[in-house]
């Protein structure tokens, strides 16, 4: 019994943190409909900031994660202006043509900037350590990464299903033209709701940092595992994302703690199956 | 006139036979991609060695031709090797990080006369592929096994492996477990984890069922590391009293200011420190930061190439420049020599190299940086991976 707790510790925070760093593609992908393969670079910028504002600025961990979001999204303005505009409604191939072009340009620079060692973001003393949950410790940080992801998904459920700026997405996501007519000025709202995807990534690059530790090939590395996340809560599902998260995590981990010498096999054949079973992911049964 | 012509041409042709010629190196390595760093290392440590040493040989001057594979990669490694040989002209082979990039370049050398000089690739089987293979770097046999002594006297018997899933971790379990089944311990369990494993969580609460009182663990150095040690840490292992025995992968020099605090005091056995106290490793670390650009990125591959090119000018030597693959490597087995890393003899046996294996600690400088410490020596380990193999 001990132990079934004790995976389902390690499975809860690891599948929050993948929602931190994969909600953020699922908003692009779902709402956006760009096949954004670039995310995880804008995640590793993100990492990369912070780390660079934690270790060599000297700034607080709050300061830094602050930092990271806003420099990330700084960085993506003028990309989204004269790259990503020009590929809204494209084939997915030329979009994945072009956002993996992207990837490889930022590791090329990660590598020549930052050099090719690990980076770390040093924690606060608060989020140091482990905390006892009676039959475990688990790391204090972990704790955060899962308040991290709930208040993620709260407030982006908030954002989109409940103000007025979220029914403009909406509007804009089901019919753009109509909307732009009914008054709706769409490329604000497409220009948000990128800014917003990438703020995503760069918060969860930082909060996974413990995890998925910052070095220029991140963005490559743990690509297949964002996209897939996304393909099985259903693109642009907050939901369905989190269900996809905590559902994968407690696979992967359950496989690791049980048969770690199968690997990835439990996580890819789970994966098989859901997408044979939903096709459009788990949210998209829904609709 | 036609005295003069006669007379310009004769010196002509008698002056470019006095000039010497020029040997030509080929080196196979990642110089681009994931593991570019272990590349640039190959390049510091023939700086290096070239800033130390010059780059002449008697009357011959060394020329090296890099050629990148940027990942483990048989076919490609094996088309650069041939091409170095057959276009380039080149009269030794050396680098090769990965083993099957070297496994793969042996056949070409017998044929093509040339001696390959491996700088890292770690596996014990690449030295039988072919007899004009010599390693001037270590196996992962060799380095693994004195930690099980190590273990042993620290008072521990029951110890847990965990590895990642390739060739050269189960290497290391192989080796840790016969080393330290032979003390008298017992591995209670072995696990091998996927190489893309980034979340370590479940493996240590696996590592606490088991009851074992140490883990020993070898994952490629890189990110992983990381993610692992912390977990180790995090999870309440290193508090509860389990120890963490591994290779010195584990601690390589350019990872640990990322590993920071949670890897300190942590216990390795390797062949090469960057903070191994010696003339000649001062000497060499200078030379070699200076050629690496940035210091924290100097490490154990720097010294390997360094050594191989000392083995090298050695073959050089013995055979006058001339292109006698056989009689280059007769040159150099036996051959002993002071190297940064310490006393290290090629194995006339073997064509690998005996040395010395470390126990290191890792520990913080007055600087705040963190280095391994060495601190106990086990002698002239030869390779065990090749007995064990036959």
């Amino acid at each position: 019994m001990q132990t079934v707790f004790s995976i389902a510790v390690d499975a809860l925070a690891y599948g929050m943190v993948l929602f931190v760093i994969s909600i953020g593609l699922s908003v692009t992908m779902g709402l956006m409909r760009v096949v954004n393969l670039a995310h995880g670079a804008f995640a590793m910028i993100g990492g990369y900031i912070a780390s660079y504002a934690a270790r060599d600025l000297g700034v607080g961990y709050a300061a830094a994660v602050l930092l990271a979001v806003v420099g990330t999204v700084l960085i993506a303005i003028p990309i989204e202006r004269f790259l990503y505009r020009r590929i809204y409604g494209a084939p997915e191939l030329t979009q994945v043509l072009m956002t993996i072009g992207i990837t490889f340009c930022v590791i090329g620079i990660a590598n020549f900037v930052f050099g090719p060692t690990l980076k770390t973001i040093p924690l606060p003393e608060t989020l140091q350590g482990s905390v006892d949950l009676g039959f475990r410790s688990i790391a204090t940080h972990r704790i955060f990464a899962i308040a991290c992801g709930l208040v993620v998904a709260g407030g982006l459920w908030f954002l989109i299903e409940r103000t007025a700026f979220g029914i403009k997405i909406r509007a804009s996501v089901d019919n753009a033209s109509m909307a732009a007519a009914l008054g709706v000025r769409t490329e604000i709202v497409y220009a948000v709701s990128f800014a917003v995807a990438i703020g995503l990534a760069a918060f969860g690059g930082v909060v996974g940092a413990e995890l998925l530790p910052v070095e220029p090939y991140y963005a490559l590395r743990y690509m297949v595992t964002f996209l897939v996340v996304v393909s099985v809560g259903g693109a642009g599902s907050i939901l369905g994302a989190l269900l996809a998260c905590l559902l994968l995590g407690a696979i992967d981990t359950t496989g690791r703690y049980l048969a770690p010498e199968y690997g990835e096999f439990f996580f890819y054949l789970a994966v098989i199956i859901i997408v044979i079973l939903f096709p459009r992911g788990l949210a998209g049964r829904f609709k | 006139m036609k005295k003069l012509i006669t007379a310009t041409i004769a010196a002509v042709v008698l002056s470019s036979a006095a000039y010497a010629d020029t040997i030509k190196v080929g080196v196979v390595g990642p110089f681009s991609g994931p593991f570019a760093l272990q590349g640039k290392n190959f390049k510091a440590g023939i700086d290096a060695y070239f800033a130390l040493n010059g780059n002449t040989v008697g009357d011959d001057t060394i020329e090296v031709i890099y050629r990148d594979v940027p990942q483990a990669d048989p076919a490609q490694s094996k088309a650069l090797a041939q091409e170095l040989v057959v276009k380039e002209g080149v009269q030794y082979l050396a680098g090769f990080y990965f083993t099957p990039d070297a496994m793969a370049a042996t056949p070409i050398l017998e044929q093509g006369n040339v001696p390959m000089v491996v700088m890292n690739a770690a596996t014990s089987a690449i030295v039988t592929k072919s007899p004009y293979v010599v390693r001037t770097s270590f196996t992962t046999w060799q380095t693994s096994t004195p930690i099980a002594k190590v273990a042993k006297d620290a008072g521990v018997n029951k110890v847990i492996s965990i590895v990642s899933d390739y060739g050269p971790g189960v290497d290391a379990e192989n080796a840790f477990k016969a080393a330290f089944e032979k003390e008298g311990g017992e591995v209670v369990e072995a696990i091998r984890m996927p190489l893309s494993t980034n979340d370590f969580s479940p493996i240590m609460q696996r590592v606490k069922d088991s009851g074992a009182e140490a883990v020993f663990a070898f994952l490629p150095s890189g990110p992983t590391t990381l993610g692992f040690v912390k977990a180790f840490n995090q999870n309440g292992l290193k508090d509860g009293g389990i120890k963490l025995f591994a290779p010195g992968d584990l601690t390589q020099e350019s990872d640990l200011p990322a590993l920071g605090d949670s890897a300190l005091g942590m216990q390795t056995t390797f062949h090469y420190a960057v903070s191994h106290d010696s003339p000649e490793n001062t000497a060499f670390v200078e030379a070699a930061r200076k050629a690496i650009g940035n210091p924290a990125e100097l490490s154990f591959p720097a010294v390997g190439a360094f050594d191989g090119m000392y083995v090298i000018t050695k073959m050089i030597e013995a055979t006058g420049g001339e292109q006698d693959a056989a009689k280059a490597v007769d040159a150099v087995k036996g051959l002993s020599w002071t190297s940064p890393r310490g006393p290290v003899t090629i194995d006339p046996e073997s064509r690998h190299i005996t040395q010395n294996i470390y126990l290191r600690e890792v520990t913080k400088a007055e600087d705040g940086s963190y280095f391994n410490k060495e601190i106990q020596t086990f002698e002239n380990q030869g390779d065990p991976g090749l007995a064990a193999a036959k």
